[in-house]
Order: C-alpha cells, then structure tokens, then sequence
C-alpha cells in the first residue's frame, strides 16, 4: 500500500496529459481564431488601422468568416473540458491570485530577473496572468456569440451594451489575449526549460 | 535544444497561417480545407436553424436613429444598380408556387402594407438603420399557395445576384417584400422596384431588384453563398 502511493507519487507529472492536451488544442485554436478574426476586422475596421495581411488566415472575408466560425467550435469544446477539468480536479486552486501585495512582490523580482520559478507551483504573476487570460477568454466566446447571434441571444447582446459595443468588447478582449500570448511566449524563451514538460508531462 | 524546439514550433505556426489553398479561392475546385470548412458551415447552418425562434422579433429603432446619408452597397458601384421600368416589371413567380401567376408593382402596392425601421447588419462588420416598407412575404407566400412545407425561398436578381433563404426564415412576421426605403418608393440603388428585407439574417440575404421568386426543396445557394459565405448567416 505504502509502497503503491510512493510509486505513484514518484510517477506524477508536471503537467497531467488532459492539460497538455487542451493547453496544444488551444493554443492551435487560439492562432486560427486570432488569424482569422484579424481577417474579419480587415474587412471593417473599429480604429484608424488594420491587420497586415502575411498575419490573417483565409485570403479573403468569406475564408477568415469560415475558419473562425469552424474554429470556434474547437475553442469552445476544448475550453469547456479544460474549465470542466480544472473546477472537478481542484486544479484551479493553482489559478486563483493572491493579494495585491504578493503581486507587487513578484512583479518587481520577475522585471529585475530574480522570480525563481518553482516547478509544479505558480508564483503571483503566473496566477494573475493565466486567471486572467482565462476570464479573457469567457468575454471573448460570449461577445463572440452576441455578434454572432445579436437577435437571437439579444439578451447575451444586450448585456455587452449591444452589437456595437459587443464589437469592441470581443476586440478588446481579443487584445487582452494577444498581450498573454506575447508575455506567455517571452516568459517561456526566457526560461526555456518549461517548455519540455508541457509536451512530455516532465518530472518534478 | 530547448529553444529550437520553440523556434520549430514557431515556424509551423508560421507555416501554417501561410498555407496555400485553405481560402475558398476556387469553388469548382475545392481541397480538403475547403471540403472541412464546406462541411463546418453547413453544421454552423443546422446550428442557426435550431437557433432560430420565429417569435423573437428583430430591435426596431427610432425614426431619429436612422442612418443619413443611407450606404449603398453591391458588388458593382452604385452607377451600375439595375434600372427597371416600374410599368412592365413583373415579379415571375416559380417552383412550388400553386398560383404562379407574375405580378406587376401596382398588384403588389395593393396589397396590405407593413413598415419597419430595423437595423441592417452587414457581413464585413458595420450595421446602419433603415425604415422599409412593404408586403410581409409570409402574406405573400400564403396569398400565392406556396407550399410553406418546402425548405427553401429563392430570388432571382436584375443585376444577376441571386440568394435564397430557409422557409422558416421567410415565414417571419419581419420579413417584407418591400417596396419603400426611407418613406419613398425604392430607388434604383437601393433595390427598385422590388427587394427583400429581412432584418433577422445579414445584409447580403437583402437581395435587391427582385425579378423571381421561387419556392423549392433543392437547395438554391447564393452568389456569395456559392463562394463560400455561410448560407444561413442568421443574426
């Protein structure tokens, strides 16, 4: 028996497989729908510029409107297991952020380089960013589903003030994403050593 | 070691956005991105129809709110719009249609009339608020004996445009067969003498210039639809 929980324990992962599962699955999500999104904005932009072209996906407004409305379906099912998994596996207890001082401590030791980073565990700044890339996420599915959908979910609409303001909602909150994926990748170059563990599972 | 597997990774991404032939670029000639999108919009379709609540009415605005000057908007520019002659237009009617008799503009202005000011959301992204005017086309569609059972409520354009919309969709009290913008008769750009106006699906589903309506269970796609736009494209 005590031999049996040893075991186990020695054979746990950093990150279990559903998580890397749905981390990739979303990842690849996330590049469709923010490539194919740009494509749409292009067609009407919301401020004085658009998206280059190299960095849409589909070459033309019907290509972007159909990637991004097949991929949707990929972003939401996998997000709804990953949501599913982490609320019953207790796995958002990680997620949640401390309080504002804990924060201000890790930001001021990650910007002068000394944040040590603890496998398994995730500091302030981690929690901060990825409970809010997730909220991020939430507002971008359902100010997606209210410009989708402005009349038949006209309360979902309602709620982000509209369809015009839904449109800047789900940009914005596109934005916020963006800006995750930038800090998400430096981070990742700058200590290049999580990312092993994010497709093999890893050892503590 | 590390890193080039991040600069790999990267590159795939990269490779990936720029992938040739996933763009609908030739609808004859469909790869298999075509054939996965082709068969997303189609679920997206079925998604939409299920969606869709006959009783839940499209917002209508105030007369203040309405968009001036109005945007014209086709294919082509706005000296090109199709100009009919109102005396001999007729609307030719086909498919499951038991009276198929065509109809000119004075039969059509006398039938009971509806008006609406609602707002017209184009696919590219902007929207602007219009007030039409014309005969409900479930009135219509009842009048004539069409088989309401068919899936399908076709059009036929002047300027060769040509969509179709799921009977479900046609049968909805907002929809008109209108026949004034903005308190006037149409104008040639803004689909004179006839057009649909059906304010729970996107703009491009607004055929303008109307010249044939028919009701059909064979599936009649659309100009833009064809190229791969989503055919139900409901709000």
């Amino acid at each position: 028996m005590l031999d049996q929980t040893k075991r186990d324990k020695t054979k746990r992962v950093i990150h279990p497989l559903i998580l890397r599962l749905t981390h990739w699955l979303n990842a690849f999500a996330i590049v469709m729908m923010l490539g194919s999104g740009w494509q749409i904005y292009n067609a009407s932009p919301l401020f004085g510029f658009s998206f280059p072209p190299i960095l849409t996906i589909g070459q033309w407004l019907g290509a972007g409107i159909a990637w991004h409305l097949a991929m949707m379906w990929l972003l939401v099912g996998n997000g709804l297991v990953y949501l599913t998994w982490t609320l019953l596996s207790g796995h958002w207890r990680k997620l949640v952020p401390p309080g504002p001082g804990a924060i201000w401590r890790d930001i001021r030791a990650a910007l002068a380089f000394r944040l040590k980073h603890q496998t398994g565990a995730y500091n302030a700044v981690q929690r901060l960013l990825y409970s809010g890339v997730l909220l991020a996420g939430v507002v971008v599915v359902l100010s997606g589903l209210a410009i989708w959908k402005p009349i038949q979910l006209w309360p979902l609409c309602n709620l982000f003030g509209g369809f015009y303001a839904a449109r800047y909602v789900h940009f914005f909150a596109m934005a916020a994403i963006a800006l995750f994926l930038a800090v998400h990748l430096t981070l990742v170059a700058m200590v290049p050593k999580v990312l092993p563990p994010m497709i093999t599972g890893g050892k503590p | 070691m590390k890193r080039r597997v991040l600069i790999q990774r990267a590159m795939a991404l990269g490779l990936m956005t720029g992938l040739d032939g996933c763009n609908y670029e030739d609808p004859n000639h469909p790869d298999l991105a075509d054939k996965f999108l082709h068969a997303m919009s189609a679920w997206n379709d079925r998604v939409q129809a299920a969606l869709f609540n006959p009783d839940t009415l499209a917002p209508t605005f105030k007369a203040s709110q309405i968009t001036m000057p109005p945007r014209f908007n086709a294919f082509y520019d706005v000296s090109q719009a199709p100009v009919l002659d109102q005396s001999s237009y007729r609307l030719e009617l086909g498919g499951q249609i038991a009276d198929k008799a065509p109809w000119t503009l004075a039969q059509l202005q006398a039938l009971p009339q509806e008006g609406q000011i609602t707002r017209l959301i184009c696919v590219e992204g902007w929207r602007v608020i219009g007030q039409w005017a014309g005969v409900p086309l479930g009135q219509f569609l009842r009048r004539v004996g069409a088989d309401t059972s068919c899936r399908y409520v076709s059009f036929q354009c002047a300027d060769g445009y040509y969509s179709s919309i799921d009977m479900e969709s046609a049968l909805h009290p907002q929809t008109l067969l209108a026949l004034q913008f903005l308190g006037q008769p149409l104008t040639p750009a803004f689909g004179a003498p006839v057009r649909l106006r059906i304010p729970t699906k996107l703009g491009f589903k607004n055929p303008k210039s109307l010249v044939q309506l028919a009701v059909t269970n064979i599936y009649p796609g659309g100009y833009w639809e064809d190229q791969g736009y989503n055919w139900f494209s409901g709000s």
